[in-house]
C-alpha cells in the first residue's frame, strides 16, 4: 500500500527529533508535499470513475458539506463582527466611515472568509479523514480491500476529494452571506454608520472578480483538505498512537498548505 | 470431535482425500528484511491442491508475513512465489502483476477486517458489485448463500459493531468466499476467539475445502486446531520453515524447537526419544540470544 519511498520521510523524522532542527524539518515537509502531490495526482487520474459510485461522493457532500454549515455560520458570524470592529478601529480619525462596508466586503470575498472558512472546514475534516484511513489501516481494512482488488484510492478518496472540492464553495458562499449579515449587525449597533451608507459602501468598488477568486481558489483549499488527510490516515502507523499523531500532522500540513495556497493564488491572480 | 480425538493422528486412510499431488501455491527461496532485521529467510513450502496447509510458529517469526507475500501485500527482498505454476511475486514484482492471482485468492484476517461503514450485506456484496456483472437480486442471492454457509443467516442488514467475535470472523470468511477463491488464506483465524468458537471456524474451514475444494493455508499457533485440520503443518522459526510434514510426522519429530512449540513449553529440550523429554539447562533465549526474533541476522 505504503510507497517504499515512504522510508526516508520516516528516517528523516526520526533525526529531526534527534536534534537536526529546522533544516530536516524542512526536508521532512517538503517530503510530505511530494508524496500528497503524488496522492493528488492518483486521485485525479481516477476521478473519472467517480461516475460508477456517485452515491459514495454524495454521501460524504452530505458529511463533508451540510455538516460544517453549523461549524461556518459561527464562525462567520464572529468573522463579520470582528471585520467591522477592526476596520472601524483602523479607521478611527484618519477615514471616514462611509468607506467601512467596502473595507469589509472586499476583506470578507477575498481573504477573510476563504480562509477562515478553509482552516475551520480543515480541523473537521482533514483529521476526520486521516482518522478514518489510519484507523481502516490499522485494523488491516485497507489490507483487505487490496486482497479483494478494490482500490483504497478510487473508493474512499476519490469520493472525499470531490465532496470537497465541491461543498468548499458552497460553504464559502454560505460563509460570505453569513459574514456580511454579522457585519450589517455589528455596524449598526456599534458604530454610527446608517444602514443605506453601509449597503451603498458595500457596492463601492465592488468587482465580480474579487468574489469569483475567493470562492474559486476554495477549489484548491478542498484539495489540499482532502489529500493531506489521506495522506497522513496512509502513512499512519502504531495502532491508535499512530491515528492521533496522524490527525495532528493532517490538520497542520492542511493549515499551512491553505495559507502557502492562498499567498500563491493571490500573487499570481490579484 | 473432541481435543484428545483431534491430537491423535489421523492414519493415512482416514485423512480426506482432496488434495492430489498439484502443487497449486510454492513458495521458493522468500525473503524479507524490515529495515535491518531479517524477518524471512529462505522460506520454502510447496502446498499441493486442495490441501490444507498449517504454518506454526511463535509470534513475531514471521507466520503473517508470508500470507501478506503471497496476497501481494508486500514485495519480497529475495525469492519468488508461483500460483498455478505462474511466478507473480518476485523482488521487481509491479501492483499490477498481483490483479490476476488475487481473483483466485482469499484471506481471512485475524481481526476480521470488516469495513466498519458498512452493514454486513454491503460487506459481502462490496467486491461482487465491483469484479462481478450480477444483478442486485443475484449479489443479494449470493450474500444469503454465503452467510448461511457460515451459519448466519438473516443478518445482512447488522453493523460489524454488533456483531461478537465469532460472527465478525465467519462474516469475514463469507466475504472472502464470495468471489470464489481457489486459494483461502487465514491469519490466526482462531487466536481471538473461545475454543467453541475457534472449532466452529475449524469446522468451516474443512467445510469450505469439502464443498469448494479450496486449497486453504492456515498460520496459526493454536495446535489443537492445526491437529484437527491440517493435511501437513509446516513450523516457522524465526523466519526459517524448520520442518514440514504431516500431523504425525510433526509431533514424532526430533527437532528441539518443534517440541518445544507443540508442546506449549517454555523451555527448550535437548531431545524427545521414546516420548521421554529431556529437558536443556537453559531456555531458549539464553541458548541463542543471536537468534532472538527482532534482531538483525546479518
Amino acid at each position: 500500500m505504503i510507497s517504499p519511498l515512504r522510508i526516508p520521510v520516516a528516517a528523516l523524522e526520526k533525526t529531526g527529533r534527534l536534534g537536526f532542527g529546522l533544516r530536516n524539518a524542512a526536508y521532512v515537509f517538503f517530503a510530505h508535499v511530494l508524496y500528497i502531490s503524488e496522492l493528488a495526482y492518483k486521485t485525479v487520474v481516477r476521478a473519472p470513475l467517480l461516475f460508477k459510485n456517485v452515491s459514495l461522493s454524495i454521501e460524504q457532500m452530505y458529511i463533508i458539506g451540510l455538516e460544517s454549515l453549523g461549524l461556518v455560520a459561527v464562525t462567520s458570524v464572529f468573522v463579520g463582527g470582528e471585520a467591522v470592529v477592526q476596520a472601524t478601529y483602523q479607521f478611527s480619525g484618519y477615514v471616514t466611515l462611509r468607506y467601512l462596508g467596502m473595507v469589509v466586503c472586499k476583506a470578507l470575498i477575498t481573504e477573510l472568509c476563504p480562509v477562515i472558512t478553509a482552516l475551520v472546514v480543515s480541523s473537521r475534516i482533514s483529521t476526520a479523514i486521516a482518522a478514518e484511513i489510519g484507523s481502516m489501516k490499522a485494523t488491516e481494512q485497507l489490507d483487505a480491500m487490496a486482497c479483494l482488488s478494490l482500490d483504497p484510492i478510487r473508493y474512499l478518496i476519490v469520493p472525499k476529494t470531490i465532496a470537497c472540492v465541491c461543498m468548499m464553495p458552497v460553504l464559502v458562499i454560505f460563509s460570505e452571506l453569513v459574514a456580511f449579515t454579522a457585519s450589517i449587525i455589528t455596524a449598526l449597533l456599534f458604530t454610527d454608520v446608517s444602514l443605506t451608507t453601509y449597503l451603498l459602501s458595500l457596492r463601492m468598488f465592488f468587482f465580480p472578480k474579487d468574489l469569483f477568486i475567493g470562492v474559486a481558489k476554495t477549489m484548491v483549499f478542498g484539495m489540499v483538505i482532502a489529500m493531506t488527510g489521506a495522506h497522513f490516515g496512509f502513512q499512519s502507523t502504531k495502532g491508535a498512537e499512530g491515528v492521533g499523531e496522524a490527525t495532528t500532522k493532517a490538520v497542520m500540513t492542511a493549515a499551512v498548505l491553505i495559507l502557502v495556497f492562498d499567498f500563491v493564488i493571490a500573487f499570481l491572480v490579484l | 470431535m473432541d481435543i484428545q480425538d483431534a491430537l491423535r493422528p489421523r492414519p493415512p486412510d482416514q485423512r480426506p482425500a482432496h488434495s492430489n499431488n498439484k502443487t497449486k501455491l510454492k513458495i521458493e527461496h522468500l525473503r524479507k528484511h524490515f529495515g535491518a532485521v531479517l524477518v524471512l529467510d529462505d522460506v520454502n513450502l510447496d502446498v499441493k491442491s486442495g490441501e490444507i496447509m498449517c504454518v506454526i510458529g511463535q509470534s513475531g517469526h514471521g507466520k503473517s508475513v508470508i500470507l501478506k507475500h503471497i496476497m501481494g501485500l508486500m514485495i519480497p527482498d529475495g525469492g519468488r512465489i508461483a500460483l498455478d505454476g505462474a511466478t507473480y511475486s518476485t523482488p521487481t514484482s509491479k501492483p499490477v502483476d498481483f490483479e490476476e492471482p488475487r481473483r483466485k485468492l482469499g484471506m481471512l484476517f485475524q481481526g476480521a477486517a470488516l469495513f466498519d461503514s458498512k452493514n454486513v450485506g454491503e460487506n459481502i456484496a462490496f467486491p461482487l458489485r465491483e469484479h462481478t456483472d450480477l444483478s442486485e437480486n443475484e449479489i443479494r442471492d449470493v450474500v444469503a448463500e454465503g452467510l448461511e454457509m457460515v451459519g448466519l443467516q438473516g443478518i445482512e442488514e447488522k453493523m460489524p459493531s454488533e456483531l461478537s467475535g465469532g460472527m465478525r470472523s465467519r462474516v469475514g470468511l463469507a466475504r472472502a468466499i464470495s468471489m470464489k477463491p481457489e486459494v483461502m488464506l487465514y491469519d490466526e483465524p482462531t487466536s481471538a476467539l473461545d475454543p467453541i468458537m475457534g472449532d466452529k471456524i475449524n469446522d468451516l474451514i474443512l467445510d469450505l475445502r469439502r464443498k469448494l475444494g479450496m486449497t486453504s493455508i492456515v498460520v496459526t499457533h493454536d495446535m489443537s486446531s492445526a491437529y484437527k485440520i491440517a493435511d501437513h503443518i509446516a513450523m516457522i522459526y524465526q523466519g526459517r520453515i524448520i520442518y514440514a510434514g504431516t500431523p504425525g510426522e510433526i509431533r514424532a519429530s526430533r527437532d528441539p524447537y518443534v517440541q518445544q512449540f507443540i508442546r506449549g513449553q517454555r523451555k527448550l529440550h535437548y531431545a524427545v526419544e521414546d516420548e521421554k523429554v529431556y529437558e536443556a539447562p537453559v531456555d531458549i533465549n539464553k541458548l541463542r540470544p543471536a537468534y532472538r526474533p527482532g534482531q538483525h541476522r546479518g
